[in-house]
């Protein structure tokens, strides 16, 4: 009983001190989450990273890939993958990073090959998203790693090849947040 | 009238009119009319409009008005108040709308008018069928279905989003020509509620390696970004509630996560995913994109936080002052890293300054409201408003933004802007006087990304 008291008057001491300090600290949740299954998870993550993690079975080459690009995104992307005014350019860049009028293409700038699967898998095509197979998302990425001179025209691309491929700009990026916080 | 004159009527604070902000207070003092060009007043209008003046009963006055309506709209004399989409002209769920901010006033962004960036459309979902999953590096994978979050405890914040790609037409060699608003509106202020994410985090159980977390939302883009644990755990939440009705589709219903301050792209909308990681995914947006290539090659990458900026949305470009006289500087500043200390204008192209009334209570990272009255001689001039945080960090002159910057880094425009009256009281956006205007250099499009 008298343990009890003390409880409740330390408490109130704590609350008059700063209500929103407490709140925040002790915050609790009614705790209404439902556990999901690794295969539930496994189905829902489709993120990729750059060391491969996330990269599912399956592979393509490069000529199954130019025949996905010329059905479903040359509309938008235009022969070659130079860009119009509907899709980015994504290959075909002349320009250097440095120059006046830089392109940032795939082969120029994006650090990490991993991250053209991810993209396109999740989000291309623009009309009908999700609807590659993961085959065809590999050959399609295959397809336009070679078009920026980044694979040989035979190379065939899986989880194991994908996050071997060399990125010219792999070092181009200055991580501004990490730099800033680690260094303060 | 000469300025000797203005000077026995008025208190100047700074060069070429500007006025002691208390003038506000001072009783009869009248502002001078600014109209937005396209909605210049017709002869006819003109009659009609006197007669209701000149009639004690003008006729909403002589018959019953409208019966209740179950949700309001803004009055059909306000149909101008509107955004202003750019988007994709074959992929039209792909672009932005801008937030008419030379329209409004005060600080909050009506829910309807809240600019918009989507990367493949809005999709429109069921929250009975939405569910959100945290995994990864926790304890337990958990699903959270929307009837679960609406019975967790809720936090409110007024807080500003800016996209990262804002007022990026500022990188372009001539001036934009747009609204101020049309140019700057891809930020809007709104109080949001949600359930902090250190909630749901603390309920899954965070795992000591964890660092990142990956967040991703459930439109036709499925689009994913890496935020830092820290910002997680700190002040992010998730957001149900913005002023004060459940989200609109366009923002993310009916779950958005919001990390207050930081650029847009990271206040994921239509939130389904959560995965605790040791490292950031490096996906699309956060490297070929919402990344910034700097003069010398190399992009800066994680740019989170929203720098100190500030805009005069009245006067602003295309609007009209009418003749010389009494008017009122008002305009919007916002900071990331916290609230907005003090406002500079100047009336005179920056050659003197005058500290702006901010609008009480000033807000942590959130739309500041400045204003000061200036006596306009009918002269050609410049005017402009400079922000300064409570870091002390001051908004650069945007010759000073490009030096540091370059011009293709493409996010993260914060420079100051120069709105220039002419004799005619015309206002038009100018770069800085002293910068060559006809470089030849890429003139990047005002596009969204
Ligand atoms: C209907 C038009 C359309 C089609 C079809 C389309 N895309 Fe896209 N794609 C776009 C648009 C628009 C974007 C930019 C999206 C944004 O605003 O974030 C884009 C972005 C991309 C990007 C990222 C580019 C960058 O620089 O960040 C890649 C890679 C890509 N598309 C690949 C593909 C592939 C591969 C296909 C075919 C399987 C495809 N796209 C089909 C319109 C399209």
């Amino acid at each position: 009983m008298i343990k009890m008291k003390i409880k409740h008057s330390l408490t109130i001491v704590l609350i008059a001190v700063g209500i929103n300090l407490v709140f925040a600290e002790t915050m609790q949740g009614p705790g209404l989450g439902h556990a999901a299954t690794i295969d539930e998870v496994a189905k829902w993550n489709i993120s990729v990273f750059p060391d491969g993690e996330g990269l599912p079975e399956g592979r393509g080459s490069v000529s199954e890939g130019e025949v996905v690009y010329n059905t479903q995104c040359v509309g938008c992307h235009a022969q070659g993958g130079i860009g119009s005014a509907v899709g980015d350019q994504l290959a075909g860049a002349q320009m250097e990073l440095t120059s006046d009028y830089p392109e940032k293409t795939i082969g120029k700038y994006w650090p990490y090959a991993t991250t053209v699967f991810d993209v396109i898998r999740r989000s291309m095509p623009m009309t009908t998203p999700g609807s590659l197979t993961d085959n065809d998302a590999y050959a399609v990425t295959a397809y336009l790693l070679y078009l920026n001179n980044l694979i040989d025209v035979n190379a065939v691309i899986d989880k194991s090849s994908l996050p071997k491929v060399k990125m010219p700009n792999e070092d181009g990026f200055v991580k501004v947040y990490e730099v800033k916080e680690t260094n303060k | 009238m000469t300025d000797t004159k203005h000077n026995k009527e008025f208190e100047y604070v700074a060069g070429n009119g500007l006025l002691d902000r208390r003038l506000f207070l001072k009783r009869g003092i009248q502002f001078g009319t600014i109209t937005a060009l396209a909605s210049t007043v017709t002869q006819l209008l003109q009659a009609e409009t006197e007669t209701a003046f000149n009639s004690a009963r003008p006729p909403w006055m002589t018959q019953p008005g409208k019966p209740f309506s179950l949700y309001g709209k803004p009055s059909e004399f306000e149909d101008d108040v509107v955004r202003f989409p750019t988007q994709n002209e074959s992929v039209l769920g792909n672009g932005v709308s801008w937030s008419p901010l030379h329209l409004m006033e005060g600080t909050i962004t009506p829910n309807g008018l809240h600019f918009e960036r989507h990367h493949n459309g809005i999709p429109q979902i069921d929250p009975a069928k939405h569910k959100l999953l945290i995994h990864g590096m926790v304890k337990q994978d958990l699903f959270f279905r929307m009837e679960d979050l609406y019975r967790y405890p809720m936090q409110s914040k007024i807080c500003f989003i800016e996209c990262g790609g804002n007022s990026n037409a500022g990188w372009n060699s001539s001036p934009s020509r747009s609204e101020a608003g049309y140019f700057n509106g891809m930020a809007s202020n709104s109080e949001w509620t949600g359930v902090p994410l250190k909630v749901l985090l603390a309920e899954a159980g965070l795992k000591s390696s964890a660092k990142w977390l990956i967040a991703e939302g459930a439109d036709a883009f499925n689009m994913q970004m890496s935020i830092p644990i820290e910002k997680a755990m700190d002040d992010a939440f998730l957001a149900i509630y913005q002023n004060g009705e459940k989200i609109r589709p366009e923002q993310g219903y009916p779950l958005r996560l919001i990390v207050p301050g930081w650029e847009g792209v990271l206040n994921v909308k239509w939130l389904r995913r959560l995965m605790i990681t040791d490292r950031p995914v490096m996906a699309r947006n956060e490297t070929s994109r919402y990344t910034e290539l700097q003069p010398d090659g190399k992009a800066r990458q994680f740019t989170f936080f929203i720098e100190a900026k500030s805009l005069i949305t009245s006067p602003s470009a295309n609007m009209l002052l009418k003749q010389p006289g009494l008017y009122q500087i008002t305009g919007l500043a916002w900071s990331g890293r916290g609230k907005i200390k003090k406002v500079d204008i100047s009336a005179d192209d920056g050659k003197t300054w005058a500290e702006a009334e901010l609008q009480q209570p000033v807000l942590d990272r959130a739309f500041t409201r400045f204003r000061l009255p200036w006596q306009w001689n009918g002269k050609k001039t410049v005017i402009k408003s400079r922000a300064m945080d409570e870091t002390g960090y001051v908004q650069p002159e945007r010759t000073e933004l490009i030096k540091k910057r370059g011009k293709h880094g493409f996010y993260h425009y914060n420079a100051i802007t120069n709105w220039q009256i002419d004799e005619d009281g015309y206002v038009s956006h100018v770069y800085d006087k002293n910068e060559n205007q006809t470089l030849s250099d890429n003139s990047i499009d005002s596009s969204w990304d």
